[in-house]
């Protein structure tokens, strides 16, 4: 009995509130657009029974975001953001993590509360601290006319460039703690011998290091892809009107046009595009707990 | 290797201060007498002062944080439950699902999570505000706190809680006096990931919120947008503050938890 309510009380408060809620979002999608309120036309109604819903489905909405150019066009310029970003966070995160695992043990604690710090601190202000930066009479400007290097200020914040330096900014940790703990657990042993078998040192470092540490680097690029691809605070503050991304696109369509069958399809599709790197992260995952036993 | 490479220490430095920069650049303007937010013009704690006074950022600071209390309070209870249905619960029907639902929210776009549960809300007539967020809050941060907590669990000894049952305890008395102090400081990492990601939230309280309640994401991101102020740069720094002093503190709590774990199992290898 107690092992019954034990399951059965998060059980119920999860399908309430996470996969009812989700049911309705997908019924909603193939709902019809009404000026009312909620301003949509339901398109299952029990009354009538399931044949009734099959009859009229018409996957409107669908169609309508195949037809409008503006969600095709999101739909790629987020994923297009989304790889781009996690690169440029590779890049950035993979020396970090390889000097942190470089560096002498009793340092490393608090090289890694360093790194986690950031995290903890909120998301919006650390969006918001950017913006300062980056606009026209922002620090980076004052600094490159101050040395001289440019004559005119740049325009850097509302670009996607802004965009790019947000997302690396707020995701760099989700790249070096796992590319750190791949880093970690390598044998340097095994580096050792590729130099006393004539290695040069960059040659082992990408013969030896890099696919050692690449459960590290996979794990690291999901977990920057999948919430980027959805981002919706880093577009709308740091990126301009030329900005488009799926996550503010959805935002839209819900607040500004209140077309909800619209926003409700944007999130389906949205959805089925991000269960291919869930499913593939989730095996990643997999393999290594597997090859940690 | 005792020693870094010039690489390394290159690495090193410009990623901490590509990390650290910012927010000092944020603390240091914050103590900016000028209305401009980029032009130094002199020290002052005016934006403090200001700030103290305005009472939209006090309320709104005042729901925020009682979301966060609530929210984070319930997420533990449920999510604890739930980690422990997983690691523990053995086969029922719904196993595979009900674990999908634990990891689901963890990776779900928060565009998606607050519009869904939006719909769920307006779907059966409940009025949104405080009660709204907190559901909301606690659904997603649930899921954070089960899979803190059944980490721990999965490395938990069972013959311990064996041991207790053996002894004579009912198994509510051996989870209280046996698995829950063991699992305690997961549960407690657990509550304070629940916490600051609810005082975080700023896209599924944004759906999830009414007239009636705004969080303090809500208000700044409404003030951000019009540009950089002082009196937010003076907020984030008090925000800022509160997070290093908790995490700091809690690291040393749980380093001295650790030393003193290490030293009891020292003094009772020695009695054996």
């Amino acid at each position: 009995m107690r092992r019954f309510f034990l399951i059965a009380i998060p059980y119920a408060w999860l399908t309430v509130l996470f996969l009812v809620p989700f049911a309705i979002v997908f019924k909603i999608s193939l709902s019809d657009y009404a000026v009312s309120i909620p301003p949509y036309v339901p398109q299952f109604d029990w009354a009538e029974g399931i044949m009734a819903f099959i009859r009229e489905l018409d996957f409107e909405n669908f169609i309508f975001l195949t037809e409008d150019d503006l969600y095709w066009k999101a739909y790629l310029s987020s994923l297009k953001i989304a790889v781009t970003a996690t690169f440029l966070t590779l890049c950035v995160g993979y020396p970090i993590a390889y000097g942190m695992a470089r560096a002498p043990e009793e340092w490393r604690p608090t090289l890694m509360m360093l790194v986690i710090l950031p995290f903890w601190t909120s998301f919006l202000i650390r969006v918001y601290a950017w913006m300062g930066i980056l606009s026209n009479e922002g620090y980076l400007n004052q600094i490159l006319l101050w040395t001289g290097i440019i004559n005119e200020p740049l325009t850097i914040l509302n670009t996607n460039t802004a965009v790019y330096i947000g997302i690396v900014y707020t995701y760099l940790p989700f790249m070096i703690l796992p590319v750190y703990s791949a880093l970690d657990r390598l044998d340097g042993s095994l580096i050792e011998a590729a130099e006393d078998l004539g290695c040069s040192r960059a040659q082992a470092f990408w013969l030896v290091t890099i696919p050692l540490s690449r459960p590290g680097i996979i794990a690291g690029c999901f977990l920057v892809f999948i919430p980027t691809l959805g981002e919706f605070v880093i577009p709308s503050l740091l990126g301009g009107s030329g900005t488009l991304m799926i996550g503010k696109v959805l935002w839209e369509e819900f607040f500004s046009n209140r077309d909800w069958p619209v926003a409700s399809a944007v999130a389906v599709i949205l959805l089925l595009i991000l269960v291919i790197p869930i499913v593939l992260f989730q095996r990643n995952q997999q393999k290594q707990a597997e090859a940690e036993q | 290797m005792s020693r870094l490479s010039w690489f390394n220490t290159v690495s090193l430095t410009l990623g901490f201060a590509f990390l650290y920069i910012p927010m000092v650049i944020l603390i240091v303007y914050s103590f900016n007498e000028s209305k401009l937010v980029t032009v130094w013009a002199g020290f002052s704690t005016k934006w403090y002062g200001e700030l103290m006074r305005n009472d939209a950022f006090l309320s709104a600071a005042w729901v925020t944080v009682k979301v966060a209390v609530l929210s984070s309070t319930f997420a533990t209870i449920l999510g604890t439950m739930g980690a422990y249905v997983l690691v523990r619960g053995g086969r029922f029907r719904g196993r595979t699902l009900f674990s999908g639902m634990i990891y689901a929210p963890l990776v779900m776009p928060e565009v998606i999570t607050g519009l869904s549960l939006l719909l769920l809300f307006i779907g059966i007539g409940i009025e949104r505000g405080v009660m709204t967020i907190v559901l909301a809050h606690t659904t997603f941060a649930m899921c954070y706190v089960s899979v803190v907590v059944s980490s721990r669990l999965v490395t938990f000894d069972r013959s311990l809680e064996e041991a207790a049952l053996d002894l004579g305890c009912s198994p509510a008395e051996a989870f209280r006096l046996v698995t829950l102090p063991i699992i305690a400081p997961a549960v407690i990492s657990g509550w304070l990931l629940a916490f600051t990601l609810s005082l975080d939230d700023l896209v599924i309280a944004s759906f999830t919120s009414g007239p009636s309640a705004t969080t303090l994401p809500i208000k700044i991101f409404s003030a951000v947008r019009l540009g950089v102020s002082p009196e937010i740069n003076a907020l984030s720094t008090i925000m800022i503050g509160i997070v290093t002093v908790g995490v700091i503190s809690a690291s040393l709590i749980s380093k001295q938890a650790l030393v003193r774990q290490k030293r009891d199992e020292q003094a009772a290898a020695r009695v054996q």
